[in-house]
């Protein structure tokens, strides 16, 4: 019996309707596809950070996550695999997009696999997927698939080129998740606790 | 059970006059504030460690609790925290016995790591060893309060041969001591591991995560050999503000949370008071939160309040503590008198020699 796997698709879009939630949209249709012509179970769901922006100023300052903050992360901490979605700001990702993944917890993303996808008005951003994405997910070590997303405006207007994209990614995507048990990733405190040891450990330095 | 107030002695401008009280004004508070703790039967007054502005806690603990045990008769001094980590143990174990000489015994300590990260580079500590800090020091200090001849080598302090602190612990007895922790396990492992208490600051965060490291130490007090679970010694923290009736209570500390340095400009009073154990309301409403910490800490020996904060000036918090005798008091009809007591336990961990 296969485990049902979780991937969460983060979108920091801000409009309604945004075009940043249709990159993410699509995303999550072709990852879904691509998990199951694998016949891996999972379910996909898509969390917005638009609602969480407060919440996410507050953990800035209060230094913990509240409510509906803490699900979302609580849900990040325990994916088999994230799709990551943002639109270009000054030429990287949006303040909004960082700032979730500043509060994430240290070690959340260890070893899960994450798609990257971009939004921008033009094409000459599409290289933020690699000078501001791929980075920024290296360092919290997760492991990132070759294929990243970029949509410029006028990609919506031709999906064949974009579809492509999008399917090549989803199933990279997909092959990782499939080679993969199911993550039973507790949380922070769940993992220092199973790296602590006894305390003659600790004494011994 | 034990109730008390604590204190990081923040010098903070009072945002509703603009007045900022100058160090002396703050340090001489502070004692002010231990002395009227006294009088209206609170059982602890502890004070932190600072060493950088705006802070007017002492940067050595028993000097302040020194001169604090000068001026009254009953009052446990204790610290919040004093720092394990930058702190000489060598240091800790004379200072502070010579502290439990003065005050006749009317001490103990609660152990941190800190958290101003500059503090470790200016006494020549890493602050990424600020675990194996935590965990090496304390083990020296826990040595000299109990053997004479201490032969010692670690990691990070000078050797030491045939080394004997002075004073020794008065009736040979060393002060008790906590650990605080606000989210590393290692710490109440280390709590249980001696027997300690565990004090959990508990006032910046979500009662879901204080419970769960309550539950921790008290499973592994147990595993040591140290009693059963809810034997073990656990502390809380809480932060009030007071008026007899609960509007306006909002009402005057609105303009002090809207802009402390560590509340303001964040969630709302309201949201706040809903996420951490801060209550602003009447004494009773304070009474009825405070008795609901038990529902997740379960019975637990010592309450520390928070009540110098946000920048109140000295003649309010004074009128604070006058409302939270009165809370007190009625606290102490609900204890059930079988709160585990902070004493020293035997040290059952070096071959139970006592």
């Amino acid at each position: 019996m296969t485990d049902v796997r979780r991937i969460v698709v983060i979108t920091a879009g801000l409009s309604d309707p945004s075009s940043t939630r249709l990159l993410a949209d699509l995303l999550r249709d072709a990852t879904r596809e691509a998990l199951s012509v694998r016949e891996v179970p999972a379910e996909v769901e898509v969390v917005e950070l638009r609602p969480l922006a407060h919440a996410l100023t507050d953990h800035l300052l209060t230094g913990f996550a509240s409510g509906d903050l803490a699900e979302a992360q609580r849900k990040v901490a325990e994916a088999d695999a994230v799709i990551a979605v943002t639109p270009v700001f000054s030429a990287s990702y949006s303040g909004l997009f960082k700032t979730f993944f500043d509060v994430l917890e240290q070690g959340a993303l260890d070893g899960t696999p994450v798609l990257v996808a971009a939004t921008a008005g033009t094409a000459r951003h599409s290289l933020v997927l690699e000078h501001a994405l791929r980075p920024l997910f290296s360092y919290l070590h997760a492991v990132v698939v070759p294929t990243g997303v970029f949509a410029a405006t006028e990609d919506f207007g031709s999906r064949s080129e974009l579809d492509r994209r999008i399917a090549r990614a989803a199933g990279e995507l997909a092959d990782l998740v499939a080679s993969r048990e199911a993550s039973d990733r507790g949380d922070q405190f769940d993992r220092d606790l199973a790296a602590m040891g006894d305390f003659e450990n600790l004494l011994r330095g | 059970m034990e109730y008390g107030i604590f204190t990081v002695g923040d010098v903070t401008t009072d945002p509703t006059t603009g007045i900022t009280p100058t160090e002396h004004d703050r340090i001489k508070a502070t004692v002010a504030i231990a002395k009227k703790a006294e009088e209206i039967g609170l059982d602890v007054f502890a004070t932190g460690e600072h060493h950088n502005p705006p802070f007017g806690a002492p940067a050595n603990p028993p000097v302040l609790l020194a001169n604090i045990a000068a001026q009254t008769e009953r009052i446990k001094l204790s610290t919040s925290t004093t720092l394990i980590t930058t702190n000489d143990p060598v240091r800790i174990a004379e200072d502070y016995a010579y502290l439990q000489h003065l005050a006749d015994g009317r001490m103990d300590l609660m152990l941190g790591r800190g958290n101003t990260g500059p503090v470790y580079p200016w006494f020549g500590k890493d602050i990424r060893e600020g675990l194996p800090l935590a965990v090496e020091n304390y083990a020296l200090l826990h040595q000299l309060w109990r053997e004479e001849n201490v032969d010692w080598q670690g990691k990070f302090r000078t050797p030491l041969q045939g080394f004997t602190s002075t004073p020794r612990p008065l009736d040979g007895t060393p002060p008790f001591v906590w650990h605080g922790s606000i989210r590393s396990p290692e710490i109440a492992e280390q709590a249980a591991y001696y027997g300690d208490g565990f004090f959990s600051n508990h006032i910046f965060w979500p009662a879901s995560h204080t419970a769960r490291m309550i539950a921790l130490y008290r499973a592994r007090f147990e595993h040591y050999g140290h009693g059963k679970a809810e034997d073990a010694i656990v502390g809380l923290g809480g932060q009030v503000y007071m008026a007899r009736n609960s509007q306006d209570a909002v009402r005057e500390f609105r303009p002090y949370f809207d802009v402390a340095p560590v509340y303001g400009h964040g969630p709302s009073l309201e949201d706040f008071m809903e996420q951490t154990p801060l209550t602003v309301g009447s004494p009773e409403q304070v009474v009825e939160r405070t008795l609901s910490f038990r529902e997740y800490a379960g019975n637990y020996s010592r309450q520390l309040f928070l009540v110098d904060h946000a920048g109140l000036p000295l003649d309010k918090v004074l009128g604070q503590l006058d409302l939270l005798g009165e809370v007190v008091a009625e606290l102490r009809k609900h204890d059930t008198g079988t709160e585990p007591k902070p004493v020293v336990r035997k040290a059952v961990l070096e071959g139970a020699e006592s």
